[in-house]
């Protein structure tokens, strides 16, 4: 073990560049959130994900947002484990008739300001799923959506960008 | 079970148009015996669903894998429970009655299961009468005493992952009951499935566990194949197996490092999920995504391999630094303390619930559908089954290990020998020659234009069930899938009594059991 730490301090890190993300986006995103969080927030924010109906893959996408070359808590971004330390729920899946209840409660416990992502093809949309009498439709039709991040599942780095908009676009709101 | 075959044959009422396998149609007294000899162990319950007026069974023989399948008219809409002898069959009963409105007589558990009251119907792919769409609350089983207290976590989790409940019993810290409550992110699978194109139903089943998308792509390919007899260029085929193991080499190095992280050993997770990160760019690099999804579809694939380099470097790049990584957890006493003989499955449940994939190999059973029944191309590649008798968390991750290396040696194997040549058949030409009247008639010429079929993969998870009925332009009339996770849960609730709670996560990682495949 202790090899490989020392191995790890003189490694060259395998940590990926800060994605560079449109100022015009931010902008747009920035007026959007029509929220002043700057004082209060600072340049960090804490995520919670919330699985309202997926099929697992965004789940395995955000997982990798934490892996050494993506890194997230390098920006300031930290997945928490409770609605009540979180300023922004990440939404997967299209959310279905069983976890509609469970993804308001999620919201509700969520303090103000906060934000809503809907992440992946399902999460903007219902994906392949579609509305049905299982799947009562986008995240957006059950809670406010703020920022969309879409793809089937979206790559972690189109996730990063998203997120590292939405740091920026707190930070002028 | 070959006896038992040649018995149920005999005794069928219709012998349908199923390929690989036959599927039969039987009396009341013959789903009755085959109940019996499930629960005897001369079978395995390999799936059981349903559509209006009739429910299925697929038995598998462990030995040979070869499977067949029951089936029941309904048509007064009840059936004889499967699980009354048999209780591995109980969530799926369970699941049938409240998806079709049917009685399953004599069913010992008849609480709602995958019906929370939300739907604002009942029996939604049966008669799909409206009710008040309220919510209801669930009977948890009782366990009861003094010095009880129970804990209640779920559907939405403190991680990243999928939701269920999960309701403990618990004495002081030792676990004396775990409930789970499923059903969360149940989408509608199987009435995505009815009366669909070809293209459509594809994209489902790639979607009904993200994490073993190629599996089932396919699962559903196989399937397709067999029922509508189009053929799969060899090359395809060798491609098909590349992406499965890819998927399982990404799914198991992600597995081991989790298991690690949930016994505080977080230094294992960076480290598998960098090798895993590797995957799933060179899948990205070789088949332009990253979890290889919708790149398997029925006739063949829809990527080909243009440049060998990048698995090479990859499966060059993880055999220079996984070992170290294994000699890490072998000499981390802390490490192990957490994982031998606990959450300890023994190989008698393994064995009558069929527990698939690295649950079922870590506590003895030696089943692995790449060999039995096997498809192609492992008939050609060498490869070993890994199996333990343990059946505790380390026994689990020690099966990961072991199939990581198997999986580099095929991948290896793989791309050294992959034939050339086209990587798919367009179907519709195989499909509109198929019904062209030739001398004689085709062989297999379809009664009523339908014809089904099925097939049995091994993803990292363990053995994915897909069936598929189709008419003969290439429509999905109907289909179903069986996720390894249905029988593997259950499990879980055995495993974990007499842990303390404190390990849970570390026994529930060691499953890692999909929710999303569970509850379609
Ligand atoms: S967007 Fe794709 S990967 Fe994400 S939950 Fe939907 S089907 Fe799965």
């Amino acid at each position: 073990m202790r090899r490989m730490l020392l191995e790890g301090l003189f490694r060259r890190p395998v940590t990926e560049g800060t994605p560079a993300v449109n100022d015009a986006e931010v902008d747009a995103l920035a007026e959007r959130l029509g929220v002043s969080a700057k004082t209060r927030l600072g340049r960090s924010l804490s995520i919670r994900e919330v699985d309202a109906g997926s099929c697992n893959g965004c789940e395995l996408e955000i997982h990798a947002l934490n892996n050494s070359y993506y890194d997230v808590e390098r920006f300031g971004l930290r997945f928490v484990a409770s609605p009540r330390h979180a300023d922004v729920l990440m939404v997967t899946g299209p959310v279905t008739a069983n976890m509609r209840e469970g993804l308001e409660r999620t919201y509700a416990a969520t303090p103000a300001p906060k934000w809503v992502v809907a992440v992946g093809d399902c999460g903007a949309g219902c994906g392949v799923f579609g509305k049905s009498y299982a799947v009562i439709g986008a995240v957006s039709d059950v809670i406010p959506v703020d920022l969309v991040i879409p793809g089937c599942p979206p790559e972690p780095i189109d996730m990063l960008k998203g997120l590292i908009g939405l740091i920026e676009a707190s930070a002028r709101g | 079970m070959s006896t038992l075959r040649t018995a149920l044959l005999n005794t069928a009422l219709t012998i349908e148009e199923q390929r690989p396998w036959p599927r039969i149609t039987v009396d009341v007294d013959t789903w009755r015996q085959a109940t019996l000899a499930i629960a005897a162990g001369n079978a395995t319950l390999s799936g059981l669903w349903a559509e209006p007026g009739a429910v299925h069974m697929a038995l598998l023989d462990d030995e040979d894998g070869a499977l067949m399948v029951l089936t029941l008219a309904t048509p007064d809409g009840r059936f004889p429970s499967v699980g009354l002898t048999h209780p591995p069959a109980q969530r799926f009963e369970r699941a049938i009655v409240d998806l079709y409105g049917f009685v399953a007589d004599g069913m010992p558990d008849d609480r709602l299961w995958l019906d929370h009251d939300r739907w604002g119907v009942r029996a939604p792919l049966g008669s799909a009468a409206f009710v008040p769409a309220d919510g209801s609350a669930y009977a948890f089983l009782k366990a009861e005493g003094p010095p009880l207290h129970q804990i209640a976590v779920g559907p939405v989790h403190a991680g990243i992952i999928e939701p269920g409940h999960f309701r403990f019993s618990a004495n002081g810290e030792i676990i004396v009951r775990l409930e789970e409550r499923l059903g969360y992110v149940h989408k509608g699978i199987e009435g995505l499935l009815t009366d669909t194109t070809l293209e459509a139903a594809a994209k489902v089943v790639a979607r009904v566990s993200g994490d073993s998308t190629v599996a089932y792509s396919l699962a559903f390919a196989r399937a397709a194949e067999a029922a509508l007899g189009v053929g799969v260029p060899q090359r395809a085929i060798w491609l098909r197996a590349l992406m499965t193991e890819l998927e399982r080499l990404a799914n198991h190095l992600g597995d081991i490092g989790a298991i690690c992280n949930d016994a505080a050993f977080a230094l294992m997770l960076a480290h598998c999920g960098m090798l895993r990160e590797e995957v799933l760019r060179a899948a990205k690099a070789a088949f332009g995504h990253r979890l290889m999804m919708d790149r398997i579809v029925p006739g063949g694939v829809t990527a080909d391999l243009h440049d060998s380099g990048a698995i090479k470097a990859l499966t060059a790049y993880i055999r220079q630094r996984f070992p170290r990584l294994v000699e890490l957890y072998d000499n981390t006493a802390s490490l192990q303390n957490r994982t031998v003989s606990t959450g300890r499955l023994s190989a008698g449940l393994a064995r009558r619930f069929g527990a698939g994939g690295p649950i079922g190999r870590a506590s003895g059973r030696a089943f692995d559908a790449r060999k039995a029944p096997g498809y192609p191309p492992y008939g050609d590649l060498d490869f070993k089954m890994a199996v333990r008798d343990a059946g505790d968390v380390d026994a689990r991750i020690w099966v990961r290990i072991d199939e990581v290396y198997e999986s580099l040696e095929l991948i290896e194997q793989i791309v050294d020998r992959l034939p050339p040549g086209p990587i798919a058949y367009p179907l519709a030409p195989a499909l509109r020659e198929r019904r062209v009247p030739q001398a004689g008639g085709l062989a297999n010429e379809p009664r009523d234009g339908a014809t089904e079929g099925l097939a049995l993969i091994e993803s990292f998870r363990g053995d994915v069930l897909v069936w598929l009925r189709t008419d003969e332009t290439g429509r999905v009339l109907r289909g179903t899938v069986r996720d390894p996770s249905a029988f593997q849960w259950p499990l879980l609730e055995a495993a974990i009594e007499g842990n303390i709670v404190a390990d849970f996560p570390l026994c529930n990682k060691s499953f890692n059991c999909s929710y999303s495949g569970h509850d379609l």
